[in-house]
């Protein structure tokens, strides 16, 4: 237990730290947010129809930036061998990696999307759900997107093709995510695609640790 | 099963698939151009819907094109698994000959279904839960050839594929499944709804030789690029050996 709690606190600093750490991530979220108004003209009435849609969109690609360091140093340094050697098995390593990804990311975006959204017109009313579900999201996003990392291993050009593997995935917890929010804003039951994000959310926890595992094996292998 | 079994079992031998692939790959090809004819001049004969006019005979290209080009998913699926938890070399040059198919026929249903849509709906294209999930299906099919293209390591590149095959085969019907949630404007199941078929029986005939046309083309190009892709892994090999 203590080697994954070495391994945790590790990670953690490591995705804190290194590079800016989020604050790299927070910036391009709130630079592409910036975009829509400039592209789409800054009408309230127009602005707020697509607010949070857009405020998930740009989290999407916000949440694709550090994605590529999550396994690329530690492949790079030997790190990665080692991991594999000894200690817990490879994945939960990379189920750690996934989680400490998402706290020192997913969760700092998660708190910054209720102020992109609101700043482009959506109510405030909106703001503690667009927190959940951006954190929820977050966490389906980090792990489908380290299991996207891991395969790139070893790739030229890994950072755009983590992005074109990963993307595709992403539709489920963006339709879940915005349709929630915007089923709050109509009044209707926001639950059942709230429900559907958690569901989803989890099992990409729960499993990608394995595809993950298996595509740092055959990269270092 | 057992007929299955028995099947991938002597197919797996790389000799024994070379000789029996010399002639089903040309069986299948005859097959494809003779249905796919039929299915044409059956198709051209019939009369207008009436209600979708002349317009009609494009399902005809349609239809067959978005069922094979999720067929060949999960042809590409399957050898994938069969490849990672055999580390079979076969399985593997046919998951990579797939691909490029998919890709196309994916394509090509986008493609015609959007000049069926301009008449039908006055639009090129409508934000559907059955385009969605057929672009986003195109996407995956790039997604796997980059990754594919991207990896120098032969070896390698095929696991990684074959990984990320295997978690768009678990992703595909939840995609799917959310797209409809979101939206749906897509005409329902026609052909196997339940309490038999909605389709006239003028449109079944042709329909049924396209399905064939398409399924035997598909089979007949898998194994033609099988074939090359063997090949060519021998040739490298070769092309080792003799540089040592």
């Amino acid at each position: 237990m203590s080697k994954t709690a070495a391994l945790f606190r590790r990670e953690l600093a490591l995705a804190w730290g290194r590079g800016g750490g989020p604050l790299n991530a927070l910036a391009f979220y709130a630079g592409a947010a910036i975009l829509l108004p400039l592209a789409g003209g800054a009408e309230p009435s127009r602005l707020a129809a697509v607010s949070t849609g857009a405020a998930f969109a740009a989290l999407a690609l916000a949440s694709l930036l550090s994605l590529e360091r999550m396994f690329e140093r530690d492949y790079d340094d030997g790190a990665l061998d080692l991991l594999a050697l000894g200690g817990p098995p490879l994945e939960v390593a990379a189920a750690i990696k996934a989680l400490a990804q998402w706290l020192a990311n997913g969760a700092p975006l998660a708190l910054l999307s209720p102020v992109i959204a609101v700043s482009l017109g959506a109510p405030l009313a909106l703001a503690p759900l667009i927190v959940l579900t951006a954190l929820l999201a977050g966490l389906a996003m980090t792990f489908l997107g380290g299991a996207g990392a891991a395969l790139a291993l070893g790739a030229k050009r890994g950072g755009v093709l983590v992005a074109v593997i990963v993307l595709p995935l992403y539709a489920p917890p963006i339709i879940f995510g915005a349709g929630a929010v915007s089923a709050l804003a109509q009044g209707l039951p926001w639950q059942p695609p709230l429900a559907f994000l958690a569901a989803y959310a989890l099992g990409a926890a729960a499993l990608t640790p394995f595809a993950m595992a298996a595509a740092c094996r055959n990269a270092i292998g | 099963m057992s007929f299955v079994a028995t099947l991938t079992a002597g197919l797996s031998n790389p000799a024994r698939f070379m000789g029996v692939s010399r002639w089903l790959a040309p069986a299948f090809g005859v097959v494809a151009a003779v249905s796919i004819l039929a299915g044409l001049w059956t198709g051209f004969s019939a009369p207008d819907d009436y209600q979708q006019g002349a317009t009609v005979r494009i399902m005809f290209i349609h239809v067959p094109a978005a069922i094979m080009s999720m067929t060949a998913y999960a042809c590409l699926a399957g050898t994938s698994f069969f490849g990672l938890v055999f580390r079979h070399a076969l399985a593997d040059a046919a998951a990579k000959a797939a691909a490029p198919l998919g890709a196309a026929f994916t394509a090509l249903a986008l493609v015609t279904g959007s000049l069926w849509g301009r008449p039908m709906w006055g639009t090129w294209w409508v934000w559907d839960a059955r385009l969605t999930s057929e672009l986003v299906l195109l996407l995956l099919y790039l997604g796997y050839m980059a990754l594919y293209a991207a990896l120098d390591d032969e070896q390698k590149a095929a696991r990684a594929a074959a990984i990320l095959a295997l978690v768009g085969v678990v992703n595909l019907p939840i995609i799917h499944f959310s797209v409809v949630w979101w939206n749906s404007l897509h005409q329902g199941e026609t052909i196997f709804a339940a309490g038999g078929s909605k389709a006239s029986a003028v449109y079944l005939l042709p329909l049924g030789l396209m399905f064939l046309g398409y399924f035997s083309l598909f089979a007949a190009l898998w194994l033609v690029r099988t074939r090359t892709e063997v090949w060519r892994r021998k040739a490298a090999a070769q092309a080792l050996r003799a540089a040592r």
